[in-house]
């Protein structure tokens, strides 16, 4: 995707547009030229210096940063606007580090044929990596162009100032970065020798800058892939089988191939499409083809409310010790509490259907404009399903509507290249029905979770036992075809690759399975299932969201058992000063000691750091149940947030607050429901999400620590709020629910059990 | 042939008579402020204005606007510069990914030209039916009530 600041308009945001897009960085005057090959081959070498974040992987200062003769800088970023404003939290940053206005910056994300390759944005590791990079590679570039006037002008490097790009020497004598910049001077690599500026030497990075993006997304510039049409295109239409594993028996291609507008009937095994001149002829003549297929239907999934049992009963492929910490002596437990809780499958459920446009170029390259997250395993991926060299397929990011994980965005990719090579010279688009986006989409994985603490003769925790039983969390494209769900429909399928537990202890299912707190003994074991009933992948917070509902809502109940408040409760157990900083913030602005209970009403906190390196975050709730009907109405929310160094505070403010209003709408609502044989939640109806009448006032707080790391925060209020909710639903009713959604239906039966 | 105006510009299509409004206006008019969220009316990014009241464009037939007047998100540009409740969208930073917004911004706008003084109450129960998945529905409302006051 390509954002550029307006010319003296820092801050009214970007010029952009689909032909520029269109144009794969042909717009850009480059100073230097960036040989393909080195943006994919820089890799570490153990003889070199350890560089900050994704400088590390990706050395090349001019990999990064290119100051142009027209006077601007351009910043190249492997990381992706997803809509949580990370492409103008690293403008302010480079703008800084720089001495420019940001209004010279263009910035290029998320093009395999262009920028560094930062992996998947995802997992709150943007800031925490691209950030560094772009401030470490930006003060570095700042330092050679002080170095190179300190020569033109003959005066020492600490007599010159710069300001937006002018390097002024003692007298007047001035030159700047346009006129520096005519050799190979950025082509080298970065030192990690540079001194990025102190916080408060900032002008931009600390301020809530406002996003770039926002101003075309108001006024209806084009600005989504969603929203591109280039000239001549066709619109595609993948039939889907009814169910994951149905086969398609056969097919009269006819059907299709007689209906309007119709241009093209593809079948390739169990994979049928077609291509139109026109979207509603596409759709119609996919809807007839899907009517005159015969399909071998198998049965066989667990149903939604057989999930649970299925959880606990099915044999995992591995079950990891994520923590094994036995308590060392000591008295044995009075008294062992137990209980267990269930998260069920999650939808993505992005507003707007995944889409991409690809298009097959005279010199046999595919290029395909798409809203993934991880554009360059995607391109391999793709890749190998078409049976073309690596070189032969780029991905360029172009937002999408908010996508909150792994969702279809990489099968519409793939979709639009497998018909894109069947026309070659056309633009092939596709746009999903919101059907097979609900029904199709890769979920978040329900999981059980079972406790068990043994306490003391007050209720302290002696040993804290967490059990996670859960499918796989993570099964993006990494570069293997079987990862697209149609490459697994060909004639010559794609079988798709045993999912793994990724990552270090406490990362994938057990995401947060380890409880910050301090417990003398601690055991966690994560049952790792990889059969999947229906298909998953990361959803925000993989399965942290799970495990965070469960400890959160486990401390409360001993909390409660013991007779003490659930806050002071907390602080006990909680050692890490960030941490309890940020539940103490949280209570203290939410009112907790000196709010008073009234009948149907409760309050409920809850907390975690994300992945226990990342953001922190305690939210607290206020609700009223009506006991008659269920319904539970939440009327406040209060959030804290310690991100480390703030960069955008009100992005920080955003992320909090649109996670803590999407947790509220999966706890209270959702539930991905399915029978033996197929998904049901098939559009918003059967699938409801909150609601504005439904959304309660949300206030946050922020914790800034200006000099620390950069920490993400889009996961950190989902789990919280959770737990906050089913906890205050508990003070309010002195009913336990451990199993969500906390429907009208579930609470009512709860209450009157 | 159907023939409308579109952001007060005559327009004429050649296209089905049945085909969604939607439709004729993302792929054959170039308008990109509309957008496909359901095509079944149930979540609001489609919507547009037909002679001033809020549609659902992925289920009005192009038929319908024959002879009438539609207004998309960039219909509400004023000569070129975000409408008064654009900026209040843009100052109030009402959105993450935003793809709701042009559905938002669009039934708003109708809200306002009917009651140009809402309460936050009426601002929430006429975008009831637009769906917003970022968790931006705060920062909507207040955008919303600031073009009233701003008015
Ligand atoms: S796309 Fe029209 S209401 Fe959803
Ligand atoms: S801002 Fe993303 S759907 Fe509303």
């Amino acid at each position: 995707m390509t954002l550029t600041a307006e010319k003296g308009a820092p801050m009214k945001g970007p010029v952009l547009g689909r032909r520029r897009l269109l144009q794969a960085g042909g717009f850009l005057s480059l100073a230097f030229a960036l040989p393909l090959g080195d943006v994919l081959a820089q890799t570490a070498a153990p003889a070199r210096p350890p560089l900050p974040g994704s400088l590390q992987t990706n050395r090349m200062l001019n990999a990064w940063i290119r100051i142009n003769a027209d006077k601007t800088v351009t910043l190249l970023v492997g990381k992706v606007e997803l809509g949580q404003g990370i492409l103008t939290a690293v403008a302010q940053i480079c703008a800084d580090e720089l001495d420019i206005d940001m209004a010279r910056l263009k910035i290029i994300a998320g093009d395999t044929a262009l920028t560094p390759n930062e992996g998947t944005t995802a997992g709150s590791f943007s800031m925490p990596n691209c950030a560094p990079a772009v401030r470490h590679a930006s003060a570095e570039v700042r330092a050679i162009l002080l170095d190179l006037a300190s020569k033109s002008l003959n005066q020492p490097v600490t007599a010159l100032t710069v300001a937006d790009g002018t390097i002024t020497g003692p007298g007047g004598a001035k030159t700047t970065y346009w006129d520096l910049v005519v050799g190979q001077a950025l082509e080298r690599e970065a030192t990690g020798q540079s001194t990025p500026k102190a916080a408060s030497a900032y002008r931009y990075t600390g301020k809530s800058v406002p996003r770039l993006d926002i101003p075309a997304k108001m006024t209806g510039e084009p600005i989504f892939v969603q929203e591109m049409r280039p000239e001549g295109l066709l619109h595609g239409y993948v039939v889907r089988p009814p169910t994951y594993r149905a086969k398609l028996a056969s097919v009269d291609l006819s059907v299709g191939e007689r209906m309007p507008g119709v241009v093209k009937v593809v079948r390739d095994g169990s994979f049928l499409a077609v291509l139109a001149g026109r979207e509603e002829q596409a759709v119609a003549a996919g809807q007839a083809l899907y009517a005159a297929a015969k399909w071998d239907v198998e049965k066989g999934l667990p149903g939604t409310d057989g999930m649970p049992e299925w959880l606990t009963s099915t044999k995992p492929a591995r079950v990891i010790e994520t923590r094994n910490t036995p308590r060392q002596g000591g008295d044995a437990p009075v008294k062992t509490v137990e209980a267990t809780y269930y998260r069920p499958y999650h939808m993505h459920a992005s507003i707007g259907t995944s889409s991409a446009i690809a298009t097959m170029g005279a010199d046999g390259v595919v290029t395909i404009q798409t809203h993934s997250q991880s554009v360059f395993e995607t391109a391999e991926a793709i890749s190998k399903m078409l049976k073309l060299p690596r070189e032969k397929v780029r991905c360029q990011h172009v937002q999408g509507s908010g996508c909150y994980g792994h969702n279809m965005a990489d099968d519409a990719a793939a979709d639009a290249a497998l018909l894109a090579v069947q026309m070659p010279g056309k633009p092939v688009r596709i746009q999903y029905t919101r059907e097979q986006e609900h029904r199709w989409e890769p979920y978040g994985s329900a999981m059980v979770v079972k406790t068990k603490a043994g306490v003391d003769k007050d209720g302290n925790v002696l040993d804290w036992d967490f059990q996670i039983y859960s499918t796989p969390h993570g099964t993006r494209p990494g570069g293997n075809p079987g990862n697209l769900l149609s490459a697994r429909y060909l004639a010559e399928p794609f079988q798709q690759p045993t999912p793994q537990n990724g990552g270090p202890p406490n990362y994938s299912a057990d995401r947060n399975g380890i409880a910050l707190y301090e417990f003398p003994g601690h055991r966690v074991l994560t049952h790792f299932i990889t059969e999947m009933p229906l298909r998953v992948s990361s959803t925000r917070g993989l399965g942290a969201y799970g495990n965070v509902f469960a400890i959160e809502s486990f401390i409360d109940e001993l909390a409660h058992a013991a007779g003490a408040d659930p806050v002071a409760y907390r602080l006990k157990f909680m050692k890490n000063e960030r941490a309890r900083d940020s539940i103490v913030k949280a209570a203290e602005a939410f009112g907790w000691d000196k709010w008073r209970k009234r009948d149907g009403r409760g309050r409920g906190i809850g907390f975690a750091q994300y992945k226990n390196t990342a953001g922190y975050c305690a939210v607290c709730l206020e609700v009223e149940v009506n006991k008659r009907n269920g319904r539970i109405r939440v009327l406040r929310a209060v959030a804290s947030a310690d991100s480390g160094h703030l960069v955008n505070p009100d992005g920080v403010v955003n992320q909090i607050e649109g996670g803590l209003i999407q947790s509220l709408s999966w706890t209270l609502k959702e539930e991905v429901k399915f029978d033996d044989t197929r998904v049901l939640s098939e559009d918003w109806a059967s699938y409801p999400i909150l609601t504005f009448a439904e959304v309660p006032p949300v206030d946050v707080v922020l914790i800034d620590r200006p000099g620390q790391p950069f920490l993400g925060t889009g996961e950190a209020s989902q789990g919280p709020t959770g737990a906050a909710l089913a906890n205050a639903v508990f003070d309010a009713t002195g009913v336990r629910f451990r199993r969500l959604p906390l429907t009208p239906d579930r609470v009512r039966a709860g209450l009157t059990a | 042939m159907v023939a409308f105006k579109l952001n007060d510009k005559p327009v004429q299509v050649d296209v089905p008579a049945n085909a969604p409004l939607l439709f004729v206006l993302t792929n054959d008019l170039g308008v990109a402020g509309a957008k496909f969220g359901c095509g079944r009316s149930q979540c609001g990014s489609c919507t547009v204005l037909v002679d001033g009241d809020p549609v659902r464009a992925c289920a009005t037939p192009v038929s319908a606007a024959a002879g009438r007047s539609v207004t998309t998100l960039e219909g509400l540009r004023e000569n070129g510069k975000p409408s008064r409740l654009q900026q209040a969208f843009i100052d109030e930073q009402a959105a993450q990914c935003g793809f709701c917004a042009s559905g938002m911004i669009i039934q708003a706008q109708a809200l306002l030209d009917r009651n140009p003084q809402p309460t936050e109450n009426d601002v929430r129960s006429a975008l009831n039916g637009n769906l917003c998945r970022c968790g931006a529905h705060n920062r909507i409302v207040r955008a919303v009530l600031r073009a009233a006051k701003e008015a």
